[in-house]
């Protein structure tokens, strides 16, 4: 299921509103989910599950194509634990 | 930020009323866990993507005794960032 799928799938079922209106929001929803953690925010949907960011440090790697050593810069990234409820329906459905 | 972060943000730049954005909030991830839980994947281009991978069944121990036990098959789900994200989030 793509985003427009979903918006959709969500205009389907709440039919009060213009798909429009639904897409605009559906949009907003992940764009503030994006800004919250690109400022190392939390983020937790309850029965869906969390992000947080999590810091790499710097390390030594090599470039596999040259075989040339190389440091690897220290980076964030993005992290997903699943929460219970969604963890239960996956395994069960 | 959690649920009511979002629903605020929905009120305050898309105008809708609380209860109306608190209701269009709770259908956007129910709608995500229902198809999640079809094993079908959701591509949020921007975001990242939503899969759920089958687990073998495997040995495992208990950390806490050392007991050796079969840990059974499983269904999880993975989440892989967009780009976008990756980079928002390193800038």
């Amino acid at each position: 299921m793509t985003k427009s799928e979903l918006i959709d799938a969500v205009s389907e079922k709440l039919q009060d509103f213009t798909r429009k209106d639904l897409e605009i929001i559906i949009n907003n929803i992940f764009e503030s989910m994006t800004n919250a953690l690109a400022e190392g925010d939390k983020v937790e949907i309850r029965g869906f599950g969390s992000f947080k960011v999590k810091h790499r440090n710097a390390r030594d790697g090599r470039n596999p194509k040259t075989g040339e050593e190389i440091r690897i810069a220290p980076k964030k990234v993005p992290f997903f634990k699943v929460g219970k409820e969604l963890r239960e329906r996956v395994n069960n459905g | 930020m959690t649920k009511v972060d979002i629903i605020e943000m929905i009120y305050e730049e898309v105008g809708f009323s609380k209860k109306d954005a608190a209701k269009i909030v709770e259908v956007v991830f129910e709608t995500i866990k229902e198809n999640l839980e079809k094993d079908e994947k959701i591509k949020l281009s921007g975001f990242g993507n939503f899969v759920v991978r089958r687990k073998r069944a495997r040995r495992g121990r208990n950390p806490q005794t050392g007991d050796d036990l079969t840990i059974s098959s499983r269904k999880v789900l993975t989440f892989k960032p967009s780009q976008i994200l990756k980079k928002a989030i390193n800038s």
